[in-house]
């Protein structure tokens, strides 16, 4: 692609709590599908967006079973976008700040998330087209 | 490149992190070699206030050992040769004068704002 950008996002939040997630998850997946280079970091709570022993539970009130309920889990959206920038020429690199990740103990990220340091944020600004910062409110 | 740290949020979570994470990564990054400079606004001008004590913290028998102390920590930025800016406006809208600020924290006006973000290659705002 002769216009690929490159962009890095770092977003703060943690999962369930806000519509940020929501938000930034939908600019990387507009950015993805035009097969750009993406690169997060994530730090503070939202390194427990990619954790792996998130899971899927009935919900009485909706009158739904687990799997009628099919209720969405954030490391899978965090899948999804690594596949979908994939499958469209790009990529998804996902780095977790490592020091969060040990004061929340969200050791267990899914394949394709890996652990950094906010040197890493630093450089892949300086390599990338922009960086949108998303802080918590 | 040049970047801007707008840092906007304030003592969402100091107690617990024992700093603010945005004060932090702008520390973290300078120490990996970044060219930042800071601009705190909203109620984060709060951090620029000298004398702050968050100490005395107990939950029972766990007692705080080393708590916030987000002066010392804006000090130490303008140690390392960043720039720390403070809104005028957000200042006087809290009672801050410039007597209970940090030396060598710059005051400048919203005004301003353009002149001040035109100087970065990028603005980042927490």
């Amino acid at each position: 692609m002769k216009d690929k950008k490159t962009l890095t996002f770092s977003i703060m939040d943690g999962p369930y709590e806000q519509a940020r997630t929501v938000t930034v998850f939908r600019l990387l997946d507009n950015a993805a599908r035009r097969g750009y280079n993406l690169n997060v970091f994530a730090y503070e709570g939202a390194v427990n967006l990619p954790f792996s022993k998130q899971s899927k539970h009935p919900n009485a009130v909706h009158g739904h079973d687990a799997a009628e309920e099919d209720h969405p889990l954030p490391k899978d959206w965090v899948a999804s976008l690594i596949q979908t920038a994939k499958k469209h020429g790009g990529a998804l690199d996902w780095i977790n700040c490592g020091l969060c990740v040990d004061e929340r103990g969200a050791h267990e990220a899914i394949d394709g998330c890996r652990r950094g340091t906010p040197g890493d944020l630093w450089n892949w600004a300086q390599q990338s087209d922009n960086t949108l910062i998303v802080g918590t409110r | 490149m040049k970047v801007l740290q707008i840092i906007d949020s304030a003592y969402r979570c100091t107690i617990e992190e024992q700093d603010d994470p945005a004060v932090w990564i702008t520390h973290a990054m300078k120490g990996a070699g970044a060219d930042l400079d800071v601009l705190l606004c909203g109620n984060a001008v709060n951090y620029a206030v000298k004398g702050q004590d968050a100490s005395g913290l107990r939950f029972g028998e766990i007692v705080q050992k080393n708590p916030p102390k987000l002066d010392n920590d804006i000090a130490r930025l303008i140690g390392k040769n960043i720039n720390v800016m403070v809104y005028t406006e957000d200042t006087a809208a809290r009672g801050i004068t410039e007597a209970q600020t940090l030396p060598g924290v710059r005051r400048v006006s919203r005004a301003e704002a353009p002149t001040i973000f035109s100087r970065y290659d990028q603005v980042w705002h927490w």
